[in-house]
C-alpha cells in the first residue's frame, strides 16, 4: 500500500480522534467478552459430571455472570457498530466533499482531458470503494488482531500441548486460502477483461441502435455479442467455482483442527492435563482462532483496492486548482464566511444569492463594453501554435462576428476571452484593465454566453431558464421565452413551464433545447454578448425572428457572434474573418465583399448552390 | 419465477444436484456434535480408569473422514452450481440482447437506452450470483438449522424445546430486520444516484456554469446532495447494526438456558455430560447458519428485484418489422406513397404528423424543409417503417439506406463501417462511395487508408468529417431510396454543393429525400415538401412553392 496515500486517508480519519477511538475501545471491550464466554461455559459444563454429582448452585452463579457478560458483549458490540458507521460515513462524505468542491475550481484544461466518466467515477464509485473497505478494515482488522492474541492467551492458559497444535496447523488454513485467492486473481482478470469488452459492445450498439437497424447490422451484432457471451460463460464459470472453492477448502483444515483438538484434548483429559469443560472451550476457540486470519486476509485484499482508489481520488483533489480569490469577487468572499462547515477552503458556500452584477441596464456605464486584444498567442498544445500575435481593439456597442472554417480558432478566442484558458503570450483588456488581474467572478459577469453545446440541467423548463437569474418572476421567464419564441413549443410540452427536463424527463430535440439556452441570456442581460454557433439547430425562420430579438438586446451592447450563417452576420459592425488562428481580413460586409477575398468567396458559395 | 424456471431449464440436472451435494454435506456436519459426544461420554468417561484412548482416536478418526467427504461432495456442489449459475445468466444475457435489437423506434425511445444497458450488465450480474447463492445455500442453510433442531430433539427433546422456540423467534427478528433495512440501502442507493447526477450535470455543464457565474450554487447543490447520501446511509448502516448484537444476545442466552437445563437433566439421571456439549454444538452451528441466511436473504432481494427488471424487458413486445415490396421494374410506379397518413409518439399527445398525402417515383429529388420540431424527421422514420402510422397507410416499395441526423461511426476500421450496408461490398465500390460523399480525399490522408482505426462514436473525426462517412456509409449500401435526414448541415456551403452534385450525378441514381433547414439546398428539388407543426404547408417545386407558399417564401426569404 502506498504510504502517501495512506498517511492522507489517516488524516481524514484522525479529524474524527474521538470516534476512533471510541472504536477501538469498544472493540477491545466486545472481543474480551466474546472470549470469556466460552471459558464461562466450559466452567459451567466442568460442574456438570453425572447423575447425582452436578453442582446447580454453583451452575447458576456462573451463568448469571454469563449472562452479563453476553448483555455487556452484545451492548459492546452494538455501539462500536454504530460508531464504526459514523466515522466511515463520515470519512466518504469529507472526501466526496473535498473532489466536489475541486469540480468548481478545476481548470478547464483538466476537465477537457478528462472523460466526465473518469471523474465521476472516481467521486461516486471509487469513495465508495473506500468506505466498504474502511468500515471493513475498521470492523474486522482489530477486532480480528484482538481475537487471534485473546484466544491465545486464553488457550496458553488452559493447555499448552492442545494450544500448540492450534498454532502449528492453523497457517495451513491461510496457505490454502491464499494458494486459492492466487489462482482465483487471473480467473476474476480473465472475467473482467470479458466482461469490459462486452460492456463497450454493449453500450456502441444499444445507445445507436437505430442505426444499427437501419442498415439490418442487428444480426452481425447479435452474433458478435454471442461470441463474447460464450467467451465470458467460460471464464466466468471457472472464476465463479474457483473461487467457491475457498470455503470448503478452509473448512476442511477447520475441520481436521477441530478433530486434532478434539482427539488430543480428550486424550489430555483423561491424563489429567484438563477438564472437559476446557476441551468445550478450546473446540469453540480452535473455530474462533482460525476464522479471524480468513477475515483478515480478504480485509486486506479489500484495503488494497480502496487504497488504490483512494489514490484515484487524492489525485483529483491535488490538480492544481484555482483558489476562491481567484474565482470571486472580494464582496462574494465575505459573503462566503458563513454556511456549510468545510474543512478545507472550500468554497462551499450556503448564501447563493449573490447579486449578478449590472443586471440592471441602466447601471451599464459607457464605457462597459471595451475590449482589447494586445499581441496575443495562444496554443493548446505547445507543439501546434493556433493564434499568433493578435491585436485587436473592440470599442462598447460594437457588433463583432467571426467567421471562418472550422478549427481556425474562433471559439479559442471566446476561450480566452472569459479566461476558459489563459493567453500565453499578450493581453487582453476589458474596460482598459487586463483580464488576468480580475477574480473570474468578476470578468464573467461581464458576458453572457450562448454556446453550440446545449447543456439542459435536471429540471423545470423555468429551472433551466433562470439559471442566470433564480429570482425571475414568472412574467420575466414567459417574456423572455416569447422573446425567442420559445413559449409556443413550451406551451405544447406537457406541463408547459412546469415540465421536467434531463434524465428521465423529456428530451428535447437539438433546436429547442437551443432555444431555452438563448432563453437564459435574454433574463438576464449582460453588458457584452457572446453567441458561439448559438443557432446553429435553429431552422432559419426562426433564427432571423430570435435576430431581431437579439438586435433589440444588443443596441448599445458590445456582442461577439460565431455563426457559420453568413446571412445572420450581414449586419454586424466589424467581421473579423479568421483563418489558420490569424485574422486574414476584417471589415463590415460591404467592404469585405468589394474586398473581394476569402470572406466573398464564403459568402457567394451559399448562393451558387442554387 | 417462472422466467427463472425457463432459463434454467437447460441445466436442471446441475440444478437438481448442486443443492442435493450442498444437502448432503451439512447431513454430514449434523454428525460431529454426536461424535464429540460419544469421545467424552464413551472415550473419556466420568471415571478415568474406564477411559478408552483407542476409541478417542478413532473418533478422531472418523471426524476428519467426515471431513473429507464432506469437503469432496461440497466441491461437486459448488461446480454444479456455478455451472447452472453461469450458464443461465449467459442464456438470459444473449435472449435479452436479441431482444432489444428486435426493439422498436417507439420501444427504445420510451424505455431509454441508458436503463437498457444497466440490465444487460449490472442486473444479469446481480442475478448470477443471486441463482448462484441460492444453490450454494439457501437449502443447506435452512436445511442444518432444521436438522440441528431436529438432531437435538433426538438428544433430549425437553431441553430442545428452547432452540425450538428460540430459532424461530430469531428467525422472526432477522427476517424483519433485513426486511426494515432493505427499502432503506435502496433509498440510499437513489441518493447516490442522485449525487451521480449532479456531478456529471456539473462536469457536462462546466463552461455555462461558469460563465453564469454560478459555481457556488452548483457547489450547493452537489454539497446537498452529499451530505443526503450521507444522511441515508448512516441511518440504514445504524439500523442494521443492531442485527449482529441482538443475533447474538438472543442464541447466547439461548446456550446458557440449555446447558441450565441439560445440568438439572444430568443430575436427574436422564442426560449425560456428552450430550449437553452436543447440544451446546448443535446451538453454535445453528448461529453459524442463521448469519449466513441473513446475509443471503440481501443478496438475494437483490436478485429478486433485478430479475423483475429483466423480465420486464424481455416482456415487452417486439414489433415484427415491416415487409417492404421488391422496387418495381419501371420508373413510373412511385417508390413511396402517402395516403393522408397520421402519427402520434403517444396516444394522448398532440399528432407529429397530420394528414400528409404525397408520392415520389424513382430518380426524383423531393426536399422536406420547415421549422425545428415540425415533423421532418418523423417522416423519414415513416418511410423507413419505424415508426408505424396512426392512421393513414405508407406504401413503399424497394431498399431504403439512411443518413441519420446524429453521425455515428462505430469502432472498427472505416471499411468496417463502410460494409454496414453491404457485407460484400468492394473497395471499388468503397471509394468511389467515398468520393461521392466528398470524404475520398481525408480518408486517403489517414494512415493505412480505408483500414484507419475509427475510435468508438468516431470521435477521432471532426463532425463535417463524420458526416460526410456516414453519407458513404449510406450509399455503399445498395437502395432505391437514399434519405438524408439534415445530413449537411455540419459541411459548409461548397462542400455541400459539391456533395449534392455529385448525388445528382449518379449513375442510376435512387429516389433522394434530403431533409434541410437551408432552402438553399432544395431549390432543384423535383417536389419540396413544407412542413409546419406537422402538417403539410405546400408541395411543389420551388417555382410554385414561392408564389403560392406563405410559409415557404418565409424561410426561403429569411436566408437571403
Amino acid at each position: 500500500m502506498n504510504k502517501k496515500t495512506l498517511s492522507k486517508l489517516l488524516k481524514y480519519v484522525s479529524r474524527y480522534k474521538i470516534c476512533a477511538a471510541g472504536s477501538l475501545i469498544f472493540s477491545v471491550l466486545s472481543v474480551v467478552c466474546a472470549l470469556y464466554l466460552p471459558i464461562l461455559n466450559g466452567r459451567a459444563i466442568d460442574c456438570i459430571i453425572e447423575k447425582g454429582s452436578v453442582d446447580l448452585p454453583r451452575i447458576a452463579t456462573i451463568l448469571i455472570e454469563a449472562a452479563f457478560v453476553i448483555a455487556a458483549g452484545s451492548v459492546f458490540q452494538w455501539i462500536m457498530t454504530l460508531i464504526n458507521n459514523r466515522l466511515v460515513f463520515s470519512v466518504v462524505k469529507d472526501i466526496r466533499q473535498d473532489a466536489l468542491d475541486v469540480i468548481q475550481r478545476l481548470p478547464l484544461s483538466y476537465a477537457d482531458s478528462h472523460s466526465t466518466g473518469d471523474i465521476v467515477s472516481r467521486i461516486i464509485t471509487d469513495a465508495e470503494q473506500i468506505g466498504d473497505g474502511l468500515l471493513l478494515g475498521f470492523s474486522q482488522t482489530f477486532t480480528g488482531v484482538m481475537t487471534i492474541l485473546g484466544t491465545l492467551v486464553f488457550m496458553l492458559r488452559l493447555n499448552i500441548t492442545v494450544t500448540a497444535i492450534v498454532v502449528v496447523i492453523t497457517p495451513l488454513s491461510l496457505f490454502v486460502a491464499s494458494f486459492i485467492a492466487k489462482n482465483t486473481h487471473k480467473y476474476f482478470t480473465a472475467q473482467s477483461e470479458t466482461r469490459g469488452k462486452q460492456t463497450t459492445l454493449i453500450n456502441e450498439v444499444i445507445s445507436e441502435e437505430k442505426t444499427v437497424q437501419a442498415f439490418n447490422m442487428g444480426g452481425h451484432y447479435i452474433g458478435a455479442f454471442n461470441e463474447i457471451n460464450d467467451d465470458l460463460e467460460k471464464t466466468s464459470l471457472k472464476a465463479t467455482f474457483y473461487s467457491s472453492l475457498t470455503n470448503p477448502c478452509t473448512r476442511f483444515v477447520n475441520s481436521c483442527i477441530y478433530a486434532a483438538v478434539a482427539a488430543i484434548g480428550a486424550l489430555n483429559v483423561i491424563s489429567g492435563g484438563m477438564t472437559v469443560g476446557s476441551l468445550t472451550i478450546f473446540l469453540s476457540y480452535a473455530g474462533q482462532y482460525t476464522k479471524p486470519f480468513n477475515e483478515i486476509s480478504s480485509v486486506l485484499t479489500e484495503l488494497q483496492n480502496a487504497a488504490v482508489c483512494a489514490g484515484r481520488l487524492f489525485e483529483l483533489c491535488e490538480t492544481p486548482k484555482y483558489t476562491p480569490e481567484e474565482i470571486f469577487t472580494a464582496e462574494e468572499i465575505c459573503v462566503a464566511s458563513d454556511g456549510y462547515k468545510s474543512h478545507t477552503d472550500a468554497i462551499t458556500i450556503k448564501d447563493t444569492k449573490t447579486p449578478r452584477a449590472q443586471s440592471d441596464p441602466v447601471a451599464l456605464s459607457g464605457t462597459s463594453g471595451n475590449v482589447g486584444f494586445d499581441n496575443v498567442s495562444f496554443s493548446y498544445t505547445p507543439d501546434k501554435p493556433l493564434i499568433r500575435n493578435l491585436n485587436l481593439n473592440i470599442t462598447n456597442g460594437m457588433h463583432v462576428a467571426i467567421v471562418g472554417p472550422t478549427g481556425c480558432g474562433k471559439t479559442t478566442l471566446i476561450n480566452l476571452l472569459e479566461r476558459f484558458y489563459d493567453v500565453n503570450e499578450g493581453k487582453i483588456n476589458l474596460n482598459g484593465q487586463g483580464i488576468t488581474e480580475m477574480p473570474y467572478h468578476g470578468l464573467r459577469k461581464h458576458f453572457g454566453m450562448v454556446l453550440q453545446e446545449t447543456w439542459i440541467k435536471t429540471g423545470t423548463v423555468r429551472d433551466n431558464i433562470c439559471i442566470g437569474k433564480p429570482d425571475a418572476t414568472d412574467e420575466e421567464v414567459e417574456k423572455a421565452a416569447r422573446a425567442v419564441h420559445a413559449h409556443s413549443f413550451i406551451k405544447r410540452l406537457p406541463h408547459g413551464y412546469d415540465t421536467m427536463l434531463g434524465e428521465g424527463g423529456s428530451v428535447l430535440s437539438a433546436g429547442e433545447a437551443q432555444l431555452l439556452c438563448i432563453c437564459r441570456v435574454m433574463i438576464a442581460i449582460p453588458s457584452i454578448l457572446i453567441l458561439d454557433e448559438a443557432t446553429s439547430s435553429i431552422d432559419t425562420r426562426t433564427e432571423h425572428r430570435i435576430q431581431r430579438a437579439f438586435s433589440k438586446m444588443t443596441a448599445g451592447r458590445t456582442s461577439f457572434i460565431i455563426a457559420h450563417r453568413l446571412s445572420t452576420i450581414k449586419n454586424s459592425d466589424l467581421i473579423l474573418v479568421m483563418k489558420d488562428g490569424n485574422i486574414i481580413e476584417q471589415g463590415d460586409h460591404n467592404s469585405l465583399m468589394s474586398f473581394g477575398g476569402f470572406y466573398s468567396e464564403l459568402y457567394n458559395s451559399q448562393f451558387v448552390l442554387q | 419465477m417462472r422466467f427463472i424456471s425457463k432459463y434454467i431449464h437447460n441445466y436442471k440436472k446441475e440444478a437438481v444436484l448442486a443443492p442435493l451435494c450442498k444437502l448432503f454435506e451439512a447431513t454430514l456436519e449434523l454428525f460431529i456434535p454426536l461424535i464429540i459426544a460419544r469421545m467424552i461420554d464413551k472415550g473419556i468417561t466420568s471415571d478415568p480408569a474406564n477411559a478408552d484412548k483407542i476409541f478417542i482416536l478413532k473418533m478422531g478418526l472418523c471426524l476428519v473422514a467426515l471431513a473429507a467427504t464432506g469437503l469432496v461432495i461440497s466441491v461437486t456442489g459448488q461446480f454444479f452450481a456455478a455451472k447452472a449459475a453461469t450458464g443461465f445468466a449467459a442464456s438470459v444475457r444473449r435472449d435479452l440482447f436479441s431482444h432489444i435489437m428486435g426493439f422498436s423506434y417507439s420501444s427504445q425511445d420510451s424505455i431509454g437506452t441508458d436503463t437498457l444497458i444497466t440490465r444487460l450488465t449490472a442486473d444479469i450480474n446481480r442475478l448470477q450470483s443471486g441463482v448462484n447463492m441460492t444453490l450454494r445455500l439457501l437449502l443447506r442453510s435452512p436445511f442444518v438449522i432444521l436438522g440441528a433442531i431436529v438432531m437435538s430433539f433426538t438428544v433430549d427433546v425437553n431441553c430442545a424445546m428452547v432452540l425450538a422456540i428460540v430459532v424461530p423467534l430469531l428467525s422472526v427478528v432477522v427476517v424483519s430486520l433485513v426486511l426494515i433495512t432493505l427499502p432503506l440501502y435502496e433509498k440510499n442507493q437513489k441518493k447516490v444516484d442522485a449525487l451521480l447526477l449532479s456531478v456529471k450535470e456539473s462536469l457536462d455543464g462546466i463552461r455555462v456554469i461558469r460563465a453564469f457565474t454560478l459555481e457556488k450554487e452548483n457547489a450547493r447543490e452537489n454539497t446537498d446532495r452529499n451530505y443526503a447520501v450521507y444522511d441515508a446511509s448512516r441511518h440504514a448502516g445504524h439500523i442494521s447494526a443492531i442485527q449482529n448484537p441482538l443475533t447474538l444476545l438472543m442464541i447466547n442466552i439461548a446456550t446458557i438456558l440449555l446447558i441450565y437445563k441439560g445440568a438439572i437433566r444430568v443430575d436427574e439421571g436422564i442426560l449425560t455430560r456428552g450430550q449437553v456439549v452436543a447440544l451446546v454444538n448443535y446451538t453454535s452451528q445453528i448461529l453459524v447458519e442463521l448469519v449466513k441466511t441473513a446475509n443471503m436473504m440481501i443478496t438475494l432481494t437483490a436478485a429478486i428485484a433485478s430479475g423483475k427488471r429483466v423480465t420486464a424487458i424481455l416482456e415487452s413486445p417486439v414489433e415484427e418489422p415491416v415487409s417492404r415490396k421488391a422496387s418495381p421494374v419501371d420508373g413510373q410506379t412511385p417508390l413511396v406513397s402517402f395516403d393522408n397518413v397520421s402519427f402520434k409518439y403517444h396516444d394522448d399527445s398532440d399528432a407529429a404528423v397530420k394528414n400528409l398525402s404525397f408520392s415520389a417515383c424513382k430518380g426524383q429529388l423531393i426536399g422536406i424543409i420547415g421549422s425545428t420540431g415540425c415533423g421532418k424527421t418523423t417522416v423519414a422514420n415513416l418511410i423507413t417503417g419505424a415508426y408505424k402510422p396512426t392512421s393513414g397507410t405508407v406504401d413503399v416499395s424497394g431498399e431504403i439506406a439512411v443518413v441519420p441526423q446524429k453521425s455515428v461511426l462505430f469502432s472498427g476500421s472505416i471499411a468496417d463501417n463502410l460494409k454496414f450496408g453491404d457485407k460484400n461490398a468492394s473497395e471499388e465500390k468503397m471509394w468511389s462511395s467515398l468520393s461521392v460523399a466528398d470524404a475520398a480525399d481525408f480518408v486517403r490522408q489517414k494512415e493505412g487508408g480505408l483500414s484507419y482505426t475509427v475510435t468508438p462514436g468516431g470521435k477521432n473525426f471532426s463532425g463535417g468529417q463524420r458526416q460526410r462517412l456516414c453519407i458513404a456509409r449510406a450509399l455503399c449500401k445498395p437502395s432505391d431510396i437514399l434519405i438524408l435526414d439534415d445530413s449537411a448541415s455540419a459541411l459548409d456551403y461548397a462542400t455541400e454543393r459539391k456533395l449534392r452534385d455529385n448525388l445528382l450525378n449518379m449513375p442510376d441514381r435512387p429516389l433522394i429525400f434530403w431533409i434541410s433547414q437551408r432552402a438553399a439546398s432544395i431549390v432543384s428539388a423535383d417536389q419540396i415538401l413544407v412542413l409546419e407543426d406537422g402538417e403539410c404547408a405546400g408541395l411543389g417545386n420551388h417555382e410554385t412553392l414561392l408564389k403560392e407558399c406563405e410559409t415557404y417564401r418565409e424561410i426561403y426569404e429569411s436566408q437571403n
